[in-house]
């Protein structure tokens, strides 16, 4: 038997509805579980709070990706046609800076939007082509479909498994499985 | 919908108001069992093979046209000078305009909180990747030389030589490939979820590891929702102001140079106008033969059909508000080449394309006014095509009829088209229908997640 080896992730159950997962979610945060995680197929309205979710970086990261965009886009232009390859047409100021505005926007907005989606996937640790709950089948075949997951890990102060097992119970939830990284 | 169900009664306002752009009892389950077993499961029907091979040929058409043009030059189209314009800007800024509404639906539609956009922003999305493909061609070929077209780009070259900035065709390079750029992104970000649908829902070991790969093991978890709705709202700001400078870009290309019928301050908005208005022309074009061939009804509603046409009808308006200015203001400028322009528009060589345009643009869509038009499939659809004929037209208006008729008789021309020509639009389209094909085949047309949302918020309105 290699059971004795693998690593216990964390316990999970299953709910039907978004309500449901919602109010579970809510319960076992008041409880004062900590590493919980809950899964939806679809982004469900108040769950960020419900798990107590702060603010995100993504916006942040995409102010500065789309600054960075923005002013190294103008003062590229600047130095490309001022410093590095300067062309007198009809004795115009070199600097004709209204002409590198429409330059200046596209790679602003290109920064930001570069910044926006790799950020989001940093931030969320993607790609991850391998979790411990793809383990669980009810998980990997409904998780993305129509079933609402909600996981106390292992690594939360207060885990163990029977007692998260039965609280999870107690707030309704089906098919309670531990979850292993073998 | 359950069999033999009636469909609600369309022409009553009161029960208009309530048309569904979901129809009655979808579940999670179901939408994502509709929508995936396209993908997943669904044999491809005889028709599917039909379009596809046609579509492929032309595409065989479009590769002999370009390798010939590749050993020939450009001289085996009708360009010459003065029209040193011809078809490939023609083309350009028409698959460009189409590709607009595309990022309208999603992008905007998604900030104003349009649920309607739901069902329909994955595949217009789609079409605008496909119609940018398509547009980039164009301008490639035309320089002549592809093989060079890196020189566009800012890049140490040993020679020391560097883009000039301050010309509307380097700003034209930047807006287009950002634009592209930006809405694959935008597509491949809505994506995520539906690939982590597929990668659960497939049965065959190839699919899982594709799809899979794809999905980058997206699990849906709350934390990963939380940001991804971030970047998503952001990006959707962030397309919101590309769109509209994409194509005012595009009408710099025209309206920078002093040629006359160009030179004017009214090209850029009524450019984007009749950008979104061809763009939503398409995506009927599109909806229209995919709703009824997969069974999509439910999901792809007479609301939204509805919809687009009010859309199209009303940048239509903004589009004829644009033709008329432009006459008003060629009268009140007193510009003698002004004037001479639109003279040679009405009464030029090439007035029958001016009349066709009027037809198609102006006359023919006024019948969106009526809401027996808008909600007859099969009159939205020949109505869809009337646009996007009309939306060419007026792209060869205003290329060929200035670049005919500028400032000295000595220097007037004709432009015809030649076969080449032809084959390489007509295999620009080959090639846009069999992305399409591919398109719907393999990855979900429809955004099952927003569905399932969609599915949440219609199942709380009524409990």
């Amino acid at each position: 038997m290699i059971e004795h080896r693998s690593h216990l992730y964390g316990v999970v159950g299953e709910f039907a509805s978004e309500h449901q997962l919602l109010h579970a979610a809510e319960q076992t945060r008041g409880a004062g579980y900590r590493r919980i995680e809950a899964y939806a197929p679809f982004p469900v309205e108040g769950l960020s709070e419900a798990l107590g979710l702060k603010r995100n970086k993504v916006p942040l990261i995409t102010l500065i990706g789309g600054l960075t965009g923005g002013l190294g886009g103008f003062f590229f232009q600047y130095w490309v046609n001022v410093i590095a390859y300067p062309l007198n047409i009809g004795g115009r100021s070199l600097n004709s800076w209204p002409a590198f505005i429409p330059v200046t926007f596209e790679l602003t907005v290109l920064g930001a939007a570069l910044s926006a989606v790799f950020g989001m996937l940093a931030l969320n640790g993607l790609p991850q082509p391998y979790h411990p709950l793809f383990n669980v089948q009810r998980f990997a075949k409904h998780a993305t479909s129509d079933c609402f997951f909600l996981c106390i890990e292992a690594r939360d102060k207060k885990f163990h498994l029977a007692e998260a097992s039965r609280f999870l119970q107690a707030l309704g939830a089906s098919h309670i499985t531990e979850v292993r990284d073998d | 919908m359950s069999v033999g169900q009636q469909p609600p009664q369309i022409d009553s306002p009161e029960i208009r108001r309530l048309a569904p752009v979901i129809e009655p009892g979808h579940t999670y389950g179901t939408v994502t069992d509709k929508i995936s077993a396209i993908v997943l499961t669904r044999p491809a029907s005889l028709g599917w093979f039909a379009g596809f091979t046609l579509a492929f040929c032309v595409v065989m058409m479009l590769t002999i046209a370009l390798a010939w043009l590749i050993t020939k030059g450009v001289g085996i189209w009708g360009i010459n000078i003065p029209i040193g314009w011809g078809f490939a800007i023609v083309n350009f800024v028409w698959w460009i305009g189409i590709g607009h509404a595309g990022t309208l639906i999603s992008a905007i539609l998604f900030l104003l909180n349009q649920k309607w956009r739901t069902s329909i922003n994955r595949f217009a999305e789609a079409m605008t990747l496909f119609a940018v493909a398509c547009a980039g061609i164009f301008p490639l070929i035309h320089t002549g030389r592809p093989w060079m077209a890196y020189y566009m780009f800012p890049y140490p070259s040993t020679m020391g030589l560097w883009p000039q900035f301050r010309s509307p065709l380097i700003w034209d390079v930047f807006a287009v490939s950002t634009y592209g750029t930006v809405s694959l992104l935008f597509w491949f970000v809505g994506l995520i979820p539906d690939l982590a649908t597929l990668r659960d829902r497939a049965v065959t070991k190839p699919k899982q590891i594709i799809y899979g790969m794809l999905a980058l093991g997206w699990r849906g978890s709350a934390r990963h929702w939380h940001r991804y709705q971030s970047a998503y709202l952001l990006l959707a700001g962030l397309a919101t102001p590309l769109v509209l400078s994409v194509h005012t870009v595009v009408s710099f290309d025209f309206a920078i140079a002093i040629v006359p019928g160009w030179h004017t301050t009214i090209f850029p908005p009524y450019f984007v106008a009749g950008a979104i208005y061809s763009g939503f022309a398409m995506v009927l074009t599109i909806a229209i033969p995919l709703r009824k061939a997969y069974d999509l009804e439910d999901f792809i509603t007479m609301r939204h059909l509805e919809n687009m046409a009010m859309v199209m009808l009303a940048t239509g308006l903004i589009v004829a508000y644009g033709y008329l200015f432009e006459f008003f203001m060629a009268r009140y400028s007193g510009n003698k080449f002004d004037m001479f322009l639109v003279d040679q528009r009405l009464h030029g060589p090439y007035r029958y394309f001016y009349f066709a345009l009027i037809l198609c643009n102006i006359l023919t869509p006024q019948l969106l006014w009526f809401q027996k038009i808008r909600t007859n499939v099969v009159a939205l659809f020949i109505m869809s095509l009337v646009v996007n004929v009309g939306m060419w037209l007026e792209r060869f208006v205003i290329v060929v009829i200035s670049l005919t008729r500028d400032f000295m008789p000595s220097a007037w021309g004709r432009y015809s088209a030649t076969f080449w020509d032809y084959a390489t639009f007509a295999g620009t389209i080959g090639l846009f229908v069999m992305l399409l094909f591919l398109f719907v085949r393999v990855l979900p047309a429809i955004s099952i997640a927003e569905m399932r949302e969609l599915v949440a918020e219609t199942s709380e309105e009524h409990p």
